[in-house]
């Protein structure tokens, strides 16, 4: 299957401190790669690297082909993020957040975009609104918009449903089987929840201390570790 | 009323002090700097007299033209700060915007903001004192170039400073650009200084720009070196600031902390 994310030995150290060893996957188009570890573990480094936010210390990250380091623009224009730490300035009205980012993502027919994206995650009717009028679940549901606004092929997602109530976070998943089926949209997803992250996820990267303990698709993973369930696989790689 | 609890209170701030070279500045900075900007500008009236010439229009032209710069310089980094606020950054920086064409934008807005400013100080000068900062003509146009370019110049080595040190070097936005307010001769020529700060004065580009401003107000022209001193030395600012920001921003993208500033 095509790989639209290719991992070689990424390694990075902070200072001597080691956060990623090693560390080689790839991300094939149309599928959901769901990242777990511990506090610490390396997901966000990780997350942070294949963004080209920090410099790995070696290795390579190709996108399409293309080396991100290389040729990050062109790159960038296929990926986009959204995470629960990161927010969209509270001051623009929701429709003007989306704006900008149309503008630096070179989106076509932006007014359409904004309002299928606006649509797509129950946002349209407040589109006019201060972005500050948001619940923390809404202002993630706009950071979410905001991250489809290109028809991304990658998307990169840190903690997306972490300040979500159970009903959102499960319409937020929907939404993403349902791209990935309908876009071929690629998808690396960190959560701390394991049960979301087997229900949603093709394949599951486990890390720990950096490195990678276990890559696969979840029933394999769980035949080959004798376990009935991705907390119990979980808890035997990372304890 | 509990004096424990009272010392508490002190404590918490203190703690906030004594780990923040910031904090300590802005406790002996800003005096510092009033302290001198008063001095010699009391200084300079007591040494001119009632034989001042044209005050009205030397302060008030420093004002306008120092004002210039600070938007000049806000334009940048106060810009900067309002993505760190918003906890925007990350956003932006992982998007196919580069540097450069984020620099260029908040270029823009700080050309706003000093087209803005002049437009303003100019109709409130005429109207409320009579007094046309178009009067400098030509000149004007020079001047403003020159003192945005120094704004940028600050405004860069502030952003280079938060994305090194983060949120905590915010202050500077405010402050950096004060430092150069003694020796920039805004409100009196630079011989008012003492020998030593004259010398540092010849190294700051606005200082040439408000002694041009007082050459032309006084004589109805300048002596072009003025122009091409403070030309020169903003060229060698604005490129080594502009090295500088690159450099701070390839290390921060090696240790890994842009997505840190602002938590």
């Amino acid at each position: 299957m095509e790989e639209v994310l290719c991992v070689e030995g990424l390694h990075k150290s902070f200072d001597g401190l080691v956060a990623l060893s090693e560390v080689s996957f790839g991300l094939r188009a149309g599928e959901i790669l769901g990242v777990v570890g511990p506090n610490g573990a390396g997901k966000t480094t990780l997350i942070n690297c294949l963004l080209g936010l920090v410099t790995p210390s070696r290795g390579r990250i190709v996108y399409f082909g293309r080396d991100l380091f290389e040729e990050r623009t062109e790159v960038l224009k296929q990926v986009n993020f959204a995470s629960n730490y990161v927010s969209l300035p509270l001051s623009l009205t929701l429709r003007e957040n989306l704006r900008v980012y149309a503008h630096l993502y070179e989106v076509s027919s932006p007014e359409e975009r904004i309002r299928e994206v606006l649509e797509l995650f129950g946002l349209w009717e407040r589109r006019d609104e201060p972005t500050r009028r948001l619940s923390s679940g809404q202002m993630m549901r706009l950071c979410l918009a905001k991250a489809l606004l290109n028809r991304p092929r990658v998307l990169l997602l840190d903690e997306p449903t972490a300040g979500l109530d159970p009903e959102v976070a499960h319409r937020t998943r929907d939404l993403l089987r349902r791209l990935r089926r309908s876009w071929k949209l690629s998808v690396l997803i960190t959560s701390h929840n394991l049960h979301e992250i087997e229900e949603i996820s093709d394949r599951i990267l486990i890390l720990e201390a950096g490195r990678v303990r276990a890559l696969g698709e979840v029933s394999e993973l769980l035949k080959s570790f004798h376990v009935e369930d991705l907390e119990e696989l979980y808890f035997r790689l990372v304890s | 009323m509990s004096a424990r609890r009272i010392w508490g209170v002190f404590l918490r701030q203190l703690y906030l002090y004594r780990r923040s070279l910031t904090r300590l500045l802005d406790v002996f900075y800003w005096p510092t700097v009033d302290l001198l900007l008063w001095g010699f500008i009391t200084l300079y009236l007591e040494q001119v007299g009632q034989r001042m010439p044209h005050y009205v229009s030397f302060f008030l032209g420093g004002l306008i033209l120092w004002n210039i710069l600070l938007r000049a310089q806000q334009g940048l980094s106060v810009s900067f700060l309002e993505d760190v606020w918003a906890r925007n950054l990350v956003n932006l920086f992982v998007s196919p915007l580069s540097v450069g064409e984020y620099l260029a934008g908040l270029l823009l807005v700080s050309i706003f903001k000093v087209v803005s400013a002049l437009l303003l100080m100019s109709v409130l000068a005429a109207v409320f004192f009579g007094f046309k900062i178009f009067l400098l003509g030509v000149w004007l146009i020079p001047m403003v170039l020159n003192l945005c370019a120094l704004g940028w110049a600050i405004g860069l080595v502030t952003m280079a400073a938060i994305l090194r040190f983060g949120q905590e070097a915010e202050i500077l936005a405010w402050a950096l650009a004060f430092l150069f307010l003694p020796v920039s001769a805004v409100f009196y020529p630079v011989s008012v200084l003492p020998p030593w700060l004259r010398a540092v004065a010849d190294f700051v580009p606005s200082a040439h720009v408000f002694e041009g401003m007082r050459a032309i107000l006084l004589k109805g022209e300048a002596d072009l070196s003025f122009l091409l001193k403070a030309t020169g030395l903003n060229l060698a600012y604005l490129s080594g600031s502009y090295l500088l920001f690159r450099r701070i921003y390839r290390e921060a993208l090696r240790r890994g902390t842009i997505p840190k500033i602002g938590e």
